[in-house]
């Protein structure tokens, strides 16, 4: 196929339908209303696909809940407040064990915070963000090329481990312009039996995360965990940029990665050895990877559009092993990568 | 040649009922699934109980059911039914679910005219949870949070969902009944089954009222809950159909074929 130039929220909209996402469910809010738009004209074409404008968030979720229950592969997308609302709906599809794709294009908070791009969602999305014991698979594109791929990773992974599988962009990402190739999507593997479709002549099933008697709610919690163990171990991916000879390295994900590559360019201009470690898998994050680098490399600067909560990540994965700074611009302020340069050279000059 | 008038519907399990003895939600779980056998669509059947005393019906219920958080029963069963237009889809709902924190997508889905079936048990108090004051409740009530008695200058007034939904335009078929006597269970059962039939059809949204016995959290036996909606119940909600637009909307059909 050839290359297009699309938008970030249109790119997830048609990698969606191309991986064969069937319902979608959404509730206008800025900045991700071209995807709800993209839904809105695109899926109903193909074959057996629905699209619901929603009354709320809340809704939506359950609305995909049930649609994922009755075996379709479905999606929802909303932006930080309304990714809140989600959250309910969430925790209740990792309990149900629903496969489903939730897009967050973050902007900033908190509260209704603004339509800037942000990154402060980091701790919602990957410890959980509803309540009880549960994850969910976390994505961090940081390309449009990306946004399709994992998008239709997503669904794949979502049906692998029968979870919720949130993509955590922001409103750079959504709103940008790039050219994007898509692949060939891969057939859906996705068992009936896990599906709620009428009991026909056979036993009737039923689908529920309400389990009264604690020592059996304490083995769906376990073998929850044993299955967010096996994503753990195997589902983690992540970038490593000019990593080799470097001196210093920047961990930043998603648009925070885009700019820091380009104050890489910029500091490397001068000679100085600074590379990028990007996760990709944010949940799972990439810890022995990232531990790895220690080896050679003893100066970690984070870098996020935040206060500093993939922060605490990096913490646990090297704590001990290098020194770790931060920067951060929380709130919806993105610096250019020429300011980020500067930061970074002046992190840079203390190394001994 | 003797003929079976009366028996154990195929598509109740046979469990014992842990719902409270003189409680509405046996006697409509049962008819349902009387319904359900009568017009033989158990194996399409797909059922959405709610959070509340009702959350175990997939005890009861054989046909295929999934549990949705408290008050989302109707946008889950869009989004069932949207997927699977030839199934039938139905939710289970309270008071609570539906007229407190589920009127959004309660409302929601009736005003699509989603072509599903919410059965409604309005019992004017939150069971489950041990009888707080729900959207329903009479005013003077008294419940364990409306210990004076329902104020309609701090609680406001009871909600009347069948008179509210009657003006909604997606709705086919609305009714409100009680399951405080025979002659009120068989009229129950009667609308449930016209409300799975108007889905079948694919006529659009119906909805079921049950006026309903809570004798535990009323502190009540089970007679005097059945003659307490009869003389007060069932005086601020009463019985009846609030719309019907089955025939017209079968008429409009001929016409355009």
């Amino acid at each position: 196929m050839n290359k297009v130039l699309m938008s970030g929220n249109n790119i997830i909209g048609e990698a969606a339908i191309r991986a064969g996402c069937r319902f979608y469910a959404g509730y206008p809010i800025t900045p991700q209303n071209e995807l709800t738009e993209y839904m809105a004209e695109h899926i109903r074409s193909a074959e057996g696909g629905v699209f619901i404008q929603s009354e709320s968030e809340i809704a939506a979720i359950n609305m995909i809940a049930g649609a994922s229950a009755a075996g379709l592969r479905v999606m929802t997308s909303s932006s930080s407040p309304g990714i809140s609302l989600k959250q309910e709906g969430i925790s209740s599809m990792a309990a149900c064990e629903l496969p489903g794709v939730i897009v967050n294009i973050m902007r900033g908070g908190p509260g209704l915070g603004n339509i800037r791009p942000a990154q402060g969602d980091y701790f919602q999305a990957t410890r959980g963000g509803g309540h009880g014991d549960y994850r969910t698979i976390v994505l961090g594109p940081a390309t449009g090329q990306e946004l399709a791929d994992l998008t239709m990773d997503a669904f794949d992974l979502a049906d692998k481990y029968r979870t919720p599988v949130m993509i955590l962009a922001d409103g750079m990402m959504g709103q940008m312009m790039e050219p994007v190739i898509f692949k060939k999507p891969h057939p859906r593997n996705y068992p009936e039996k896990f599906m709620l479709r009428g009991a026909g002549n056979g036993k009737s099933k039923f689908i529920r995360g309400l389990l009264l008697d604690p020592i059996d709610s304490e083995g769906h919690n376990w073998k929850l965990a044993r299955k967010y163990a096996v994503i753990a171990q195997n589902e983690t991916l992540r970038e490593e940029h000019l990593t080799q000879d470097a001196e210093m390295v920047i961990v930043a994900y998603g648009t925070a990665a885009r700019i820091a590559k380009g104050a890489i360019k910029r500091l490397r201009d001068h000679g100085l050895k600074v590379g990028l470690f990007r996760p990709i898998t944010l949940w799972p994050f990439p810890e022995m990877k990232l531990r790895a680098l220690s080896a050679g490399i003893k100066n970690f600067l984070v870098f996020e559009m935040s206060t500093g909560q993939m922060l605490e990540d990096v913490r646990l994965a090297l704590q001990g092993y290098a020194n770790i700074d931060f920067h951060g611009r929380p709130g919806g302020a993105v610096p250019t990568p020429a300011e980020l340069a500067n930061v970074v050279a002046k992190f840079y000059s203390k190394i001994d | 040649m003797s003929k079976i008038v009366f028996q154990h519907p195929q598509s109740l399990k046979h469990n014992i009922f842990h719902y409270c003895p003189g409680c509405g939600h046996s006697i409509v779980h049962r008819i349902t699934c009387e319904v359900i056998d009568e017009m033989g669509i158990r194996g399409i059947t797909i059922g959405v109980p709610p959070a509340g005393c009702a959350v175990l019906a997939y005890n009861y219920f054989d046909v295929d059911m999934i549990e949705a958080p408290h008050g989302r029963g109707p946008a889950m069963a869009s989004g069932i039914k949207r997927s699977l237009p030839d199934r039938i889809v139905f939710s289970y709902q309270g008071d609570g679910d539906l007229a407190a924190i589920g009127m959004a997508e309660s409302f929601h889905a009736a005003n699509r005219g989603e072509n599903i079936t919410v059965i409604f048990i309005n019992n004017a108090v939150y069971g489950m949870t041990g009888g707080q004051m729900a959207p329903t409740t009479m005013l003077n009530q008294k419940t364990t949070t409306s210990p004076a008695g329902r104020q309609q200058r701090l609680d406001g007034y009871p909600v009347k969902v069948s008179e509210i939904f009657s003006k909604i335009g997606g709705v086919t078929y609305l009714e409100r009944c009680s399951v405080s006597s025979p002659a009120g269970v068989n009229k129950t059962k009667k609308a449930i089954k016209k409300a799975f039939q108007c889905q079948l059809d694919g006529l659009g949204f119906s909805m079921i009222e049950v006026l309903s016995m809570c004798p535990t959290n009323w502190k009540m036996s089970s007679v005097d809950s059945c003659k307490w909606i009869d003389d007060i119940l069932a005086k601020e909600f009463p019985p009846g159909i609030y719309k019907d637009e089955i025939a017209a909307l079968k008429k409009a059909a001929e016409v355009r074929s």
